[in-house]
């Protein structure tokens, strides 16, 4: 029986653009060169959705996510950039929001209260981070900022890989480690071979040719890295950003776009739990699950209608844990779900199509807009060599945005306009 | 004295030199390492970096700054660890630039011989001379009242030799690491019949500590490394002069080099590595070991030309090559010098022609950067060599023959006594000089 949609007005996405996620795996990335900065990122994304549109003067809201501009780059007060994507964005509401890694996801977010409260019918949408300013061992006091800084002192130099390896190994305790990695490791295999079909993905120019014999040989190493994960087991320091438009049905219209261009917002959902608090369960996404339940029950729908999930995989086994919080698999059963290749993009349920946060690229204040663009790119036929087709009675595409260790969540269920 | 009291008074002597500098390097971390243990808390640790060169200690300490904020970075998981204790220190941030300042205020850049008064542990590494470590290391002694250790990082001269002159008893052994000390994982240990057990327990237990491979080496002049490398150095250069009756001699280096490097499969031909080296080294150090010979003549009229024409070779302080037998773009050969015009020929003129004499690699060939990384190399070089011997290219013959001459020279460092067995002799050659195969082998039998 269809539930009730709880949506109070129809909200669309569309005009979806993404930079490079720039990074080592990309040919054109040389860590001794210059390159380009926030500026470069925040005005080549908002440019390219503008130009879709046929121009900003029908923009009536500017919001930037971006989790640490203020650290990477030296600059905060992003907002303030909005002219620099095009003059007709100026004197016009602009700001920028903040969740970590969900900060994306708190843009998209953002600009859909403004829509429901009436003060917008057009909002662009941007994430960005430029994350190659420093090197690893300094990012990864930069990126511990989405965990409680009480607890840094205590925590790993690569703090966040330490948090998830922590989680991986009482996944590996309690249910095997062999069982576990096999899952792990057909992640990393997906993500990288989605990757691939993207030109803008980091790991497009990956052309490793045994990707699960390279897996194997990399074994966790506590004394280099973190006891539970290898390298290919993580996400990657990314330069990126990616835009897209949030509009009312009436701002659509003003745009003169077809709603065939455009996904329709059925649902959508932002918990946060309490930051200081250590996870209740170390092999559950416990906040994930509650907002992806909470979604689907504003859409009105089942997970079993959703045809394509974008989700946070910043570790291989936050992917894993993903597939059990939605629902997907049995708690414990996950590792096999994604083993049994269920995940890859012929598999029962296509995830992370342009190979998600390890293969295509994190570029951490961007990842919930480029979330966004990919579901829009699936869902309207705009995904190129990536593109994958939905079940007829599938149509729904959702995307899960998550913030540090499982504090912040986004989670948007889409369907064609 | 412990290990750890000994390593709180250290001094370096030509720290700002090559070999100086990166033994400073190695030995101002470790002491760090063993000052931030717990036991050792608010104990003083000094390690006297003496120079004759102002300049030179100035930019030693730049080098220094710079190499141990790459450490630092690179071992951050361990020092969390290690400041535990510090509430202060947080982010990765805080614990490295703490790391460094603990490394380089152990550290006293000076030119004044004097602070070697107070060492407990004293690493030579002045210019190959015997003379003059002689007289540096008899002054310090008699004015130092801890009878201190002395670890000279000669590369061929007998230690026994300068502990008699110097009049040390048993308080000195060689202590030879390998160019740049910092990445090199090789030491040579060498000590005399008089060097005193427990010193030699401590050069092991330090050299473990900086995780260095020990191969010990007998006291004879040259010791393994040069023992082995100036031989085949020789063999080549006299190889190259033979060809030289039917060419130009600029020519014949230049085959030469190439079959050392291509046909014997090395990281760089035999005239690239004396380059490296440098000639003048090279020749200073033949003449060092020469007087200890009896039943050879380990001299080159050719390196004596070379240097009277002011062509050196050797490395800029960059680390970049400068021009001696070779002339060198970006790392890549591209003239020979010719002795008799005094000027370099560019290899274009005449490098088809010489490969063309030399004639094909056999077709199983991999070059050293592959074949290093291959997992069976005994296999490859076994069938590699193989078809060697069965080809009839005037290369092959002569790479054959040099190849037997190398695995001679092995041979001969042990019947002389110089190493204690043929493993030994092909440590020091894979790990010191980064041969891809032994050099004592089966190979050319």
């Amino acid at each position: 029986m269809q539930k009730q949609n709880k949506m109070q007005k129809k909200l669309y996405m569309t005009a979806g653009y993404n930079t490079i996620s720039m990074g080592t795996g990309r040919k054109e990335f040389n860590p001794k060169k210059t390159r380009p900065g926030l500026e470069h990122y925040i005005s080549e994304a908002g440019k390219g959705v503008v130009k879709q549109i046929g121009g900003a003067d029908k923009i009536d809201e500017t919001v930037i996510g971006n989790f640490m501009a203020a650290r990477f780059n030296n600059q905060a007060h992003l907002g303030g950039f909005a002219g620099l994507i095009d003059d007709k964005l100026e004197n016009k509401p602009s700001l920028s929001v903040e969740g970590a890694c969900a900060s994306g996801g708190l843009s998209l977010i953002s600009a859909m209260r403004s829509l429901l409260s009436g003060t917008a019918e057009v909002v662009l949408s941007i994430g960005v981070e430029v994350q190659n300013t420093v090197k690893a061992i300094y990012g990864a006091d930069v990126l511990a900022g989405a965990g409680w800084f009480q607890k840094r002192k205590n925590g790993h130099a690569y703090f966040f890989p330490g948090q998830f390896s922590d989680r991986a190994g009482v996944y590996y305790e309690k249910y095997g480690y062999d069982y576990a990695r096999a899952g792990m490791k057909r992640w990393f295999v997906n993500a990288i071979e989605n990757a691939r079909l993207d030109p803008e993905a980091q790991e497009h120019h990956n052309v490793t040719a045994d990707l699960a014999g390279l897996y194997d040989k990399m074994k966790p190493n506590g004394r280099s890295f973190v006891d539970h994960l290898n390298v290919l087991d993580c996400s990657k320091v990314s330069d990126g950003a990616s835009g897209i438009i949030v509009a009312t049905e009436e701002g659509l219209k003003k745009l003169g776009i077809e709603k065939s261009q455009a996904v329709e917002i059925a649902g959508w959902a932002q918990i946060t739990r309490n930051i200081t608090k250590d996870p209740a369960d170390m092999v559950e996404l416990t906040t994930i699950k509650k907002a992806a339940e909470k979604a689907l029950e504003n859409a009105g729908i089942t997970i079993d209608q959703v045809g394509t999930v974008e989700t946070h995989d910043c570790f291989s086994i936050a992917g894993v844990l993903a597939t059990e919080a939605l629902g997907l698999a049995a708690k414990g059963k996950g590792a096999e779900y994604v083993a049994a290749g269920k995940t890859s993009r012929n598999g029962e349920m296509p995830m992370n199509t342009t190979g998600g946060l390890i293969g295509w690229g994190h570029p951490t204040g961007a990842t919930g807009v480029h979330q966004a663009v990919t579901i829009w790119q699936q869902l309207t036929g705009n995904a190129g060599k990536a593109q994958i087709k939905l079940p007829e009675n599938r149509p729904y595409g959702m995307t899960i945005n998550m913030g540090g260790d499982d504090v912040t969540v986004v989670a948007i269920v889409y369907k064609k306009g | 004295m412990t290990y750890d009291e000994r390593l709180q008074q250290v001094a370096v002597l030509g720290a700002a030199g090559k070999m100086g500098s990166g033994i400073l390097l190695l030995t101002a971390v470790e002491m760090a390492d063993v000052s931030l243990k717990p036991e050792n808390k608010g104990k003083t640790y000094v390690l006297n970096a003496i120079d004759l060169s102002e300049e030179g200690l100035a930019g030693l300490m730049d080098y220094l700054r710079e190499q141990v904020l790459k450490i630092a970075e690179k071992k951050t998981v361990t020092l969390r660890k290690l400041y535990a204790e510090r509430a202060d220190l947080i982010e990765n941030y805080d614990i490295i630039a703490q790391y460094v300042n603990d490394v380089l205020k152990i550290v006293r850049p000076t030119t004044a011989m004097e602070t070697a008064y107070r060492s407990n542990l004293i690493f030579e590494a002045v210019t190959e001379n015997k003379a003059l470590k002689v007289k540096i290391l008899k002054q310090i002694d008699e004015n130092n009242p801890n009878k201190p250790w002395f670890f000279t990082n000669t590369s061929s001269v007998p230690i026994h030799l300068i502990e008699e002159e110097a009049a040390l008893k048993g308080r000195i052994l060689g202590f030879h690491f390998y160019n740049p000390p910092a990445v090199q994982k090789l030491v040579e240990l060498i000590v005399t019949e008089a060097s005193l057990p427990e010193m030699q327990q401590f050069a092991n237990d330090y050299a473990k500590a900086l995780r260095k491979i020990v191969v010990p080496s007998n006291d004879k002049a040259g010791f393994i490394g040069n023992g082995h490398f100036m031989r085949d150095a020789l063999f080549g250069i006299n190889l190259a002069k033979k060809l030289a009756a039917d060419r130009p001699l600029y020519e014949a280096i230049y085959m030469v080099n190439k079959l050392t490097q291509d046909f014997l499969v090395r990281p760089m031909g035999i005239f690239q590595l004396i380059d490296y080296v440098g000639i003048d080294v090279v020749q200073f150090i033949m003449h060092v070991m020469n007087p200890h010979l009896t039943d050879e003549n380990l001299h080159s009229d050719l390196l004596d030309q070379m240097l009277k024409l002011d062509v050196r070779g050797g490395q800029m302080s960059s680390g970049a090559q400068k021009d001696g037998f070779l002339k060198y773009e970006k790392g890549a050969v591209t003239a020979v010098y010719d002795i008799s015009q005094q000027k370099y020929i560019d290899v274009t003129g005449f490098s088809d022609k010489c490969d063309q004499q030399l004639g094909a690699l056999p077709e199983n060939h991999k070059p050293w950067k592959s074949a290093v990384r291959l997992a069976d190399k005994d296999s490859h070089f076994s069938a590699y060599f193989d078809a060697m011997k069965k080809s009839d290219n005037y290369g092959a013959k002569l790479a054959v023959a040099y190849g037997k001459n190398s695995d001679a020279i092995g041979r001969k460092l042990v019947s002389d006594g110089v190493a204690r067995n043929h493993d030994d002799v092909n440590t020091v050659m894979l790990t010191g000089f980064f041969h891809a195969y032994n050099p004592v082998n089966n190979f050319f039998a």
